[in-house]
This record gives structure tokens, C-alpha cells and sequence, in this order.
């Protein structure tokens, strides 16, 4: 990932597990270094513990607010089924963060179809560069599963370009006051990863 | 130093509004538009509502312009549908005080009943449509929208599609104008739009659509950027994006105001570049007026009318080489579709109605959701408040036996903006319905917005609480009852009840919407030696319960003790944890 190219970023996961959050820290982390950033969202229907996907791109000068697929620099998955949906955007030497979680759709409880078998493996023997995390495993230690958006930053922000006091202030900008101190280390946590 | 933020395009609207001295602001929630007034809502100056419905907003918009205030009113693009009565009368009446209307259209329906070009109502009404293409434009392109309202005297469609309502950008923050409300005076020739009053005002609106045609051809908001001759792009809002993306050295007449358009600035255009292709999402609006001038260009020849356009599709149109796609998956991977939320008070009476082989008038809200397996319940879903309508006129096409059979569905929101006049026509025209109105005291599906009947207003300040049981009454239904819909055994009871009663009935099935009011009891669990595996209570569709070796499992982090399941088990196998446990 260059300064001089746009880096692209895909965040999947489930309706209601806090990727708009982590996009915001995100797009707040590159604003503060200077670059342009572009993100986009979805919103209504799709939430309600539906697929969803958040894009976030910036670089020095961005048009589009949506990764291309086949264009993305990272996905960072907060689930494994939605690592595999969204896969096809990852570009070939691009890295998937994906949280050690599974979390069935309703076809699957349903019992009208399966959840697909090895994830982590299959995304790896594809050759794709795979950083799997129990991330909402390592949130709960710090007192709340749904931190595991902020434990996968700070995987992340190991590969950006990016010093840690950004990340830490675009969290302390972002979450809620009485929720800082638990993000400020579940992200301490991902980053050790 | 200036000084930037990275906002959506909603939240750079309601920013534009605040600076450009905005006083009134009414909306109806509807993605994608729904956090305009959200964040319009924060600027304690702005005299901030929601409306029961988009017609309401834009009459209260339309009295305050008026009077001499700036006003803005926003919708979703079908809510202009619901206000496009006022709308095109308001364009012969013209302003007072600047007024801007922002149409948030869903290109590929991302969350809608359709996907509707709403550029139209510019030609239907004869009223300038400005579309932004970023969150800075959505900015600049509000407070100019309220001063071309004021200076041709003519209300202003903000056109947005939910890739530019959705998406951040960095916005350049200004100082907010004086709030300025104009003098007002009565000006009956100009606003009573009797015939005699209304001829005179189609004259000016000619008149105006003249002089708006020269001004398209000067305004900055409509830029030429002439690069590689070779071909020429003639786009508006996202889609020159997704184009800079892809050829960013081309030719561009970039549009911000989209009509009226101006014939000589497109023949100019035009005659500098080999090609001309205009790329516009959905209908060939721009494209169709274009060669109606007798200019030869490309466009819905190449490009989909059909969903949003991207730069994957764009670049297939344009026959250029798409990004190597490297990884698919071998397996098959199940579809994840929104469901009823885990607690949701929907799900029993979705479960109710299944089981009772209903037929289901549905209407707009997260209950369109019943739609879904394992519930399968709605027979339609048209437009809000289309459900105890449509269901009278199915009980008028079949006759009483299939008005037994058949209820309206209907939600609290949607009851206000637009079910009222429909319990109204059915009482006055001796129907024999049953409506439900779904009561989780909530506008649920946009993100838990106040309504009439929750006792608050916008701002979050307490406000008359409207009941429905008194209005239902008020309107002349004898037959009202209210029931919890976590209690499967008193909600069968009481449809079976009112379906049977050779008269109206209104249930109103009450609980608060889950997301907002989260239940704290403990999860429930199940009792592997009591389970025989029958997976009744999958029948609920709750996304708590799944069936693993035979036996039902109740995953411990998702659900929320709502006791439905315990009562859909044939063995008395599901229990509150501490029930035979420690």
C-alpha cells in the first residue's frame, strides 16, 4: 500500500456488529494524516441482521466512494461467512482480518442450507494472505464482545501506515466517553496480535 | 486554518441548511434521507419536526416559505409521490423565504418498494433539480438551492441518490448566516390558487422556466472539464464519480443542475469532443431531453437502466479491462437477509397469522419482514398505508367469507402518516376488516425516530402523546382490542374473536420495538433430554434457535428471554435458565 495509489477498504459483517463504527475510527485516523477519504454505507432495511458492507478508500485524491471489486487492499470481516461472500473483492496480494466468528443466517438455522466448511483454510490454500483472530473472544476479556470491531483495528493498523497515537485519538474522538478506556485497550489488544 | 469534516451527505445537507440561515425544517423518515433532519435537528435555531407524513412536511415547509422563512423539507423519493400534490401547485404560487425539498432516491432499492427517477418532478412540476455528486457538494449545492429558490421565486428539488446520502466525504465548514425571515404580506393573486389566480401564475412559471434555461447555461453549478477529446461524458451526482474513477483524463460537462438544461452549453460541449456518452443511473432523463435537441449521443444504448450503476459496470460499458478477480469461494454461501430481531414483538403475531393461514395486507416497516421465511404471511406490500385499503378492496372483489380470512397489518408510524384516511374509508363504507396495528411505539426500520404517538418530539422533548385507541374510537370502530404479542395463546384468541365479528375490529398489537427498548431477562434454555428435535420452534424464525444433532439449541448470547419459544414446544423441553438448573 503506496501514498501515491489509493488504499481500499472493505469492512463485512453482520447487521448490528458495529462496522460503521470501526469505519468511522478508520476514515477518521486517515483524515487526520491529511489524506483525502471517501466512505459509504448502507443504512435501513439491511441492518436488521443483515449482510453488510462498508467501504472506505483514501488517498491523495479519491473519487468514488465504493472499492471496486478485485481492488481491495484488506477486508476486514467481522464474520467468516461474510469474509467469504465479500472475498472476490480482495485484490491478489491484498490481506483478509477476519474475526474468528459464525454467526448462521437463516437458511442455516432454518436447515434449507449449510454454512460453508472451513473458511480460514479455504481463504488460505486460495492464496490469499489470511490474519484470522478470535477477535470478539478477546473483546469479552475486556469487558465487551462487541469491542471485537476495535480488536480487529488494531490488527489492522499494524499494516497502515499510520502511528498508534492516531488511532488512539480517533478512538477517543469516536466512541462514547465511558467507553474509551475498554476500546483503548481491546485496540492494544488486536495490536499485539 | 480552514477547517474540514468528513460527513455524510445527509449530515452536509443539514450543515448547508444551518449555514444558509434555514428556519423551518419538517421531514418523514425514510432511508436514504432519514439523518437530514436528524442532523438538522441539532442546530437548536432550526424550528426542527417530524411530520406525520411527507405531504404534512412540505406544507409546513410551504407556509413557512411563505411567511418569509428559508425552509427545507426531506423525504425519500417515494414520500415525494405523497407531497407531489402541494408541490405542483407550490411551483405556481413561488416563495417567500428560499425553500428546498430534498428527494433521497434509492437507485437498486437498497431499502425501497421501488426505484422511481424522482429528476422527473422536475419536468412534471417545472422546478430547477440540483444533484450533488459528494458530501461538499450536497453542502454548497443546499445553500444555493435556497438562494435560486429566492432569486427565481420557485421551490428547488435537491436530488440525491443514497450512494450520496450514505457516503462520507470531506465537507469545508462555514460561518452560519443571519437566520433572515422576510417581510410577509398578503398577496392573494399570487398565493390562493383559484383558476382565475392560477392561469396568471402559469404564465410567470413559463416566464421563469425561460430565464432558468439562460441561467443554466452561465451557473457554475453545471462545469465543463475538457480533457481527452476522444470522448466526452455528459453525467451529474455519482455516477461522475464512479467516471472520474475510471478515465479521469476524458471530457466531462459535469451537471449539478439538471433542469432545466440549456441547449447551447450541450452543443457546444458536444461539438469539442469525437463522442458524446451520457451516463445518468436508472431512466435516460437527462439523455432523452439531450437528443431531443437533435444532439447524437450514447446512453441507455450501453448503459443499464435497470439498479445503480458502479465502476464495474461502468467499466464493462465502456469496455474497459475490470480489476482481476482473484478469490471465489468453491462452496456454496447461504444468503444473509435481514430479519426480526431477536426479542422483536412482530415475530408473534407474524407466527400467529402463519399458523392461522391468514391472508395478510401488509404494508411499509420492519414488518414487511413477515414476508420472509419461516413466516411467508404478506400477500402485498404496495406503499404506506396501503394495507387496510388494500384489504377492503380485497374484501370487496371476494366478499365477507374472505374478509374472515384476511387482516390489514399495519405499524404505528404508518398508521399516522397514511393508514388514518383508510380506517376511515373502511368504517364509513360498512366494511367488515380486521386491521393490526402493529404498536412497537417506535419508527422502527429508519432508526427509531418519534412519531405522534411515542410523547416525544424531534429534538427528543416531551410532546402530546396521540392515542391510537382514542382515535381508532373517535373514527367510529366499536370493536378495539389490545393484546401483547408475546402471548400466542390471547392473540390467536382475540383474531379468531374479531375475524369472526360481522363489523370492523381494530387490534392493536403493543410492544415496544426491541432495538429500542431492550428487554434484560435471561436467556432460555433448552432441555436436550426433553427435545425430540420437531423444530416447532424454528417455526419462529427467531435467530436465536437452530437445531443441531436432533436437538434444538438456544444460542445464550442472542437471545433476550422473550418466552416465545417456550410456548410454541410440544414437550415443555425450553425453560427459563434456573428452571431445573442451578
Amino acid at each position: 500500500m503506496t501514498k501515491d495509489n489509493p488504499v481500499n477498504i472493505l469492512i463485512a459483517g453482520v447487521g448490528g456488529q458495529g462496522t460503521v463504527l470501526a469505519s468511522k475510527i478508520l476514515g477518521e485516523v486517515a483524515k487526520s494524516a491529511g489524506y483525502d477519504v471517501k466512505q459509504s454505507e448502507i443504512h435501513g432495511m439491511s441492518q436488521r441482521g443483515g449482510s453488510v458492507v462498508t467501504h472506505v478508500r483514501y488517498g491523495q485524491k479519491i473519487y468514488s466512494p465504493l472499492v471496486a471489486a478485485g481492488n481491495a487492499d484488506v477486508i476486514m470481516a467481522f464474520e467468516e461467512l461474510e469474509a467469504l461472500r465479500y472475498l472476490p473483492y480482495l485484490k491478489k496480494d491484498g490481506l483478509l482480518i477476519v474475526n474468528q466468528q459464525q454467526m448462521l443466517p437463516m437458511p442455516v438455522i432454518a436447515g434449507n442450507a449449510q454454512y460453508p466448511k472451513d473458511i480460514v483454510e479455504e481463504a488460505g490454500a486460495m492464496g490469499a494472505q489470511v490474519k484470522a483472530s478470535a477477535a470478539s473472544a478477546l473483546a469479552l476479556e475486556q469487558g465487551d464482545a462487541r469491542a471485537a470491531n476495535v480488536v480487529l483495528l488494531g490488527i489492522l493498523s499494524r499494516h497502515l501506515e499510520f502511528p498508534e497515537e492516531r488511532w488512539l485519538d480517533a478512538i477517543r474522538k469516536t466512541v462514547k466517553d465511558k467507553l474509551v478506556d475498554m476500546n483503548l485497550r481491546a485496540f492494544e489488544v488486536g495490536r499485539r496480535q | 486554518m480552514d477547517q474540514y469534516e468528513l460527513l455524510s451527505g445527509n449530515e452536509a445537507i443539514a450543515r448547508g441548511a444551518y449555514e444558509a440561515g434555514v428556519k423551518v425544517a419538517a421531514a418523514y423518515p425514510g432511508t436514504p434521507s432519514t439523518e437530514i433532519l436528524e442532523n438538522v435537528a441539532h442546530y437548536q435555531r432550526i424550528q426542527s419536526q417530524w411530520a406525520p407524513n411527507e405531504k404534512v412536511a412540505l406544507e409546513v415547509c410551504i407556509g413557512a416559505s411563505i411567511a418569509g422563512a428559508r425552509a427545507l423539507a426531506a423525504m425519500k423519493h417515494v414520500g415525494v409521490n405523497v407531497a407531489a400534490d402541494p408541490l405542483l401547485t407550490f411551483s405556481y404560487t413561488g416563495v417567500n423565504g428560499g425553500m428546498v425539498l430534498v428527494s433521497a432516491d434509492d437507485p437498486e432499492m437498497h431499502s425501497s418498494q421501488n426505484e422511481q427517477d424522482n429528476r422527473y418532478f422536475g419536468l412534471l412540476a417545472k422546478i430547477p433539480v440540483l444533484e450533488p455528486s459528494d458530501s461538499q457538494e450536497a453542502k454548497d449545492f443546499t445553500m444555493q438551492a435556497l438562494e435560486l429558490s429566492e432569486r427565481f421565486d420557485t421551490p428547488v428539488i435537491l436530488r440525491t441518490t443514497t450512494r450520496v446520502n450514505h457516503a462520507k466525504s470531506l465537507v469545508k465548514i462555514g460561518e452560519p448566516q443571519d437566520m433572515v425571515v422576510k417581510d410577509y404580506e398578503k398577496n392573494p393573486a399570487k398565493y390562493v390558487m383559484t383558476p382565475a389566480n392560477a392561469k396568471g401564475r402559469h404564465t410567470v412559471v413559463e416566464a421563469r422556466r425561460k430565464a432558468l434555461t439562460e441561467f443554466a447555461a452561465e451557473t457554475s453549478l453545471n462545469r465543463v472539464e475538457l480533457g481527452d477529446r476522444r470522448i466526452g461524458f455528459i453525467t451529474a451526482g455519482i455516477s461522475y464519480q464512479y467516471l472520474k474513477e475510471i478515465m479521469p483524463e476524458a471530457s466531462f460537462l459535469k451537471l449539478g443542475l439538471l433542469w432545466p438544461l440549456n441547449e447551447k452549453l450541450i452543443r457546444t460541449f458536444a461539438a469539442q469532443v469525437e463522442r458524446v456518452i451520457v451516463v445518468e443511473e436508472l431512466e435516460p432523463v437527462l439523455e432523452t431531453q439531450i437528443k431531443a435537441m437533435g444532439v447524437a449521443v450514447s446512453g441507455k444504448d450501453i448503459i443499464p437502466r435497470e439498479g445503480e450503476l458502479s465502476e464495474e459496470i461502468l467499466r464493462k460499458a465502456l469496455d474497459i479491462k475490470p480489476f482481476e478477480r482473484s478469490f471465489a469461494s468453491a462452496q456454496a454461501l447461504p444468503v444473509r437477509p435481514p430479519i426480526l430481531c431477536p426479542g422483536c414483538g412482530h415475530r408473534g403475531i407474524f407466527y400467529t397469522l402463519k399458523k392461522m393461514g391468514l391472508h395478510v395486507s401488509g404494508d411499509i416497516g420492519c414488518y414487511a419482514l413477515g414476508s420472509a421465511p419461516p413466516f411467508g404471511c404478506l400477500d402485498t406490500t404496495i406503499c404506506m398505508g396501503a394495507s387496510i385499503t388494500g384489504a377492503f378492496g380485497m374484501e370487496l372483489a371476494r366478499g365477507e367469507e374472505f374478509a374472515r380470512k384476511c387482516v390489514a397489518v399495519i405499524g404505528d408510524s404508518t398508521f399516522f402518516h397514511s393508514g388514518i384516511t383508510g380506517l376511515v374509508d373502511l368504517v364509513y363504507n360498512k366494511g367488515f376488516g380486521t386491521v393490526l396495528i402493529l404498536d412497537n411505539s417506535i419508527t422502527a426500520m429508519t432508526g427509531h425516530q418519534d412519531n405522534p404517538g411515542t410523547g416525544k418530539d424531534v429534538k427528543g422533548m416531551p410532546a402530546p402523546k396521540i392515542s391510537i385507541e382514542k382515535l381508532v374510537e373517535s373514527i367510529g370502530v366499536n370493536r378495539i382490542q389490545v393484546v401483547d404479542p408475546f402471548d400466542l395463546k390471547h392473540c390467536e384468541q382475540v383474531l379468531r374473536e374479531e375475524l369472526a365479528a360481522p363489523e370492523v375490529s381494530v387490534v392493536i398489537v403493543r410492544r415496544p420495538c426491541a432495538l429500542y427498548v431492550r428487554l434484560k431477562k435471561p436467556a432460555f434454555v433448552v432441555d436436550a433430554a426433553a427435545c425430540i428435535g420437531c423444530k416447532a420452534c424454528l417455526k419462529l424464525g427467531c435467530p436465536a434457535i437452530s437445531v443441531n444433532g436432533g436437538k434444538a439449541h438456544i444460542d445464550p448470547l442472542v437471545c433476550v428471554g422473550c418466552g416465545l419459544c417456550p410456548q410454541v414446544c410440544p414437550k415443555n423441553a425450553i425453560q427459563e435458565a434456573g428452571e431445573n438448573h442451578d
